[in-house]
């Protein structure tokens, strides 16, 4: 079997070794491909058209493979996140306790829809589907720190701290 | 690793909590460390150095009862203190040896009387993070037994004889599966835990996987040894990274104390654990999908057969399991498949743990024998619905689940009971809701979940689960007619009957089970457009927000 040569790093960005970091240890073997894209995401935020790329080129995957499995998952998103994120669960018991309400006020108040990001990129609004802390109905992550019982009051002041910085 | 060594790892982890005059253990599980428990637990560390009494502060996994939290107990007095901050830890360092504090008592012995602690019982027990401990309380044990003592044959029996049935869902007996996995040809072949928990409200795996890693791996494990496998993987949520970096440190763990690796105990048996991460997709939580997941590709589902029992993974033998299942295999082993078998009901053994949320007093985790009747769960365990508020139904099984009404409380809880109401035991989720819940929006919340979720792979669940959310959406905001209600149920039996995977196969359960049971709040909406829980915008009907979605 030809050797083919793995493409060369897209640019100086150290975080590009981290990427391909994972990839070696997973030996650049196809099945790799949703662990690379996860560290990408880690990494930059989001997917892009050049790592998405750079991933397939690397795991010898097609790359409307790659795009494939990029579009598939929620979790990866290709647009780059806001500066905080606010994500708002909408699992059962937190639909139960009112996450819908507290979705549409968050929405009212930043003048964007879920999963979009204020136009001064400050503020993005995402919506979890359950991340597990159902106890403490309802949920919210303000920068992936948990927040449990989330009221109203304490969103939209959260949300004003963020807008302020 | 012998079994010599593992004895004196526990004893000498007995001999060194001994020195200590008292331990507090500290909930960290997310529910009470999104209540300040690491600012506590600091706190207790702090005033425990300078108190007088020797204390060992302990950080573990969940205890239960959440909607106390955060959560500390007492050793060897076992006080549970409840809604405690890190301004009681001084009062608590005092109280030792003496009364106990009095604002943090916990009256919750009804909420425990009735458990029984299977799967859960090192959760508030173990630092999960610490081999020891686990080992401290019989971890390991089975496996190094099984591995000198028993024949691959002797396992899967042994777990036949338990009558173990699969806990994601499905309920298939486990026994039966790993005997086929051990029958089918060739030397290569996987097991797989599924830990891939995308029922919402649901959070009994992440619990376990958080709380007690370990006990998942030994389950495995021992999996490997009965269907003769020798790589493994676990599945789980990109969004639960706790349980992500805890079960990293665990098999770290266990390759160090020679527990995974090669030549396991001195035997010839090999075994090593990879994890794999999901990336929010509830599909992947079947089985096929799964597997397409495990390989990087999208997770969409194959018909069966083949199932994966003979061609899984990259076309080998795969044994899959839910984190629960691998998670009851180490007791039965160390306990045998007598004693497991004399608990729960006729038909369906053991325990299960639930997760009790929603208009409930007492949410959190519980651990029930099979065949305990929902009122008790509900009205004993879980301490009834708060705020003078009247229970109308209980959601279980997620998305594939169904609405139970207030006339079925006293039915046992178990696979086939739950079947006949309409609803499935599901992974776990246990739902309460009361007079505030609209149950048309409730069944247009499930199917918009699974409408998002279809993967698309086959028609009747990508278009049938849009028009029936199409549908319920009409109803809900009040331009419902009856010819919509007739065809949402057709739509019903077709998307049930037609679909491929047990994703769209269960879908209409939502929608089925309220209709059945609360036909008449349809009724009302489509009829009198009224919404008798004040959910539903009716005023909608007018405006032009209309959610016509196309497939």
């Amino acid at each position: 079997m030809p050797v083919i040569a793995p493409p060369p790093l897209p640019s100086d960005d150290k975080r590009w070794k981290i990427v391909n970091g994972t990839m070696r240890k997973n030996g650049f073997a196809r099945h790799a491909l949703i662990e690379a894209l996860h560290t990408v995401q880690s990494s930059f935020g989001y997917l892009d058209d050049d790592s998405i790329r750079f991933v397939a080129l690397s795991l010898h995957v097609p790359l409307s493979q790659a795009y494939g499995v990029a579009t598939f998952y929620h979790y990866f998103t290709l647009k780059p996140p806001g500066k905080h994120t606010l994500t708002v669960c909408a699992g059962t018991a937190c639909y139960i306790k009112g996450a819908d309400k507290l979705i549409a006020a968050a929405e009212k108040r930043l003048c964007i829809k879920q999963g979009q990001t204020t136009p001064d990129g400050q503020v993005s609004l995402m919506v979890a589907r359950c991340v597990g802390a159902c106890s403490r109905a309802p949920v919210a992550l303000c920068d992936g720190e948990v927040a449990g019982e989330f009221t109203e009051k304490q969103m939209l002041e959260q949300l004003e701290r963020w807008k302020a910085e | 690793m012998t079994i010599e060594e593992l004895e004196q790892i526990a004893k000498n982890v007995k001999q060194e909590n001994e020195k200590y005059d008292y331990e507090i253990n500290v909930c960290m599980d997310l529910a009470c460390a999104s209540q300040g428990a690491d600012k506590l637990k600091d706190a207790l560390v702090k005033a425990a150095e300078t108190g007088a009494r020797k204390v060992l502060v302990r950080r573990t996994g969940c205890m239960g009862p959440c909607s106390h939290g955060p959560l500390v107990r007492v050793d060897p007095e076992d006080r549970l203190y409840r809604r405690v901050n890190a301004s009681h830890a001084e009062a608590i360092l005092k109280s030792l040896g003496s009364a106990p504090v009095p604002e943090l008592q916990s009256n919750l012995h009804e909420h425990f009387d009735k458990q029984v602690r299977v799967v859960l019982e090192n959760a508030g027990y173990i630092d999960p993070e610490k081999i020891d401990d686990y080992i401290a309380r019989d971890g390991y044990k089975a496996l190094l037994t099984v591995l000198t003592e028993m024949t691959p044959n002797g396992v899967v029996h042994r777990i036949t004889e338990s009558g173990l049935r699969g806990r994601g869902g499905g309920g298939y007996p486990t026994g039966l599966k790993w005997g086929t996995v051990a029958k089918a040809a060739g030397n290569l072949k996987y097991v797989v835990c599924n830990g891939d928990e995308g029922d919402p409200g649901a959070f009994m795996d992440r619990s376990v996987m958080e709380g007690d890693p370990h006990r998942v791996i030994e389950g495995m494990a021992i999996a490997a040894y009965a269907v003769g496998a020798s790589k493994g993987f676990i599945y789980v949520r990109a969004e639960y990274p706790v349980a992500v970096s805890r079960l990293t440190t665990a098999l770290r763990e266990a390759r160090r104390h020679g527990l995974l690796g090669n030549n396991i105990c001195n035997t010839p048996f090999n075994f090593d654990v990879e994890i794999r991460l999901g990336a929010g997709a509830f599909v992947c939580g079947e089985e096929t999908a799964l597997i397409a997941s495990i390989e990087g590709r999208r997770g969409t589902p194959k018909p069966r057969p083949p199932y994966p029992a003979s061609s899984g993974l990259w076309g080998k033998p795969t044994l899959i399991n839910n984190v629960e299942t691998y998670a009851n295999i180490a007791p039965i082993v160390r306990n045998g498949g007598k004693w497991f078998f004399n608990m729960g009901s006729e038909r369906s053994k053991g325990t299960k743990v639930f997760a009790l949320t929603g208009k409930i007093a007492n949410t959190g985790l519980v651990e029930v024998p099979m065949g305990i009747k929902l009122r008790e769960i509900i009205e004993e365990i879980g301490g009834g619905v708060p705020d003078g508020h009247t229970f109308k139904a209980v959601q279980t099984g997620g998305p594939s689940g169904g609405c139970i009404p207030a006339d079925m409380l006293d039915v046992g809880v178990s696979y086939d009971a739950l079947l006949k109401m309409g609803s499935i035991m599901g992974s776990g989720g246990m739902i309460v809701m009361d007079d505030t819940s609209c149950m048309v929006n409730v069944a247009r919340f499930f199917i918009e979940f699974c409408m998002t979720e279809s993967c698309g792979k086959c028609i009747p669940c990508r278009a049938g689960t849009a028009q029936m959310f199409t549908l319920l959406s009409r109803i809900c905001d009040g331009t419902g007619t009856m010819d919509d209600l007739a065809l949402l149920e057709d739509l019903c039996s077709t998307v049930k009957e037609a679909s491929l995977c047990g994703l769209g196969q269960t879908a209409p359960n939502p929608v089925l089970s309220t209709l059945k049971y609360f036909r008449n709040e349809y009724i009302e909406h489509i009829v009198n457009k009224r919404c008798r829980a004040g959910v539903c915008n009716m005023q909608a009907a007018e405006s032009d927000i209309q959610s016509e979605v196309v497939a």
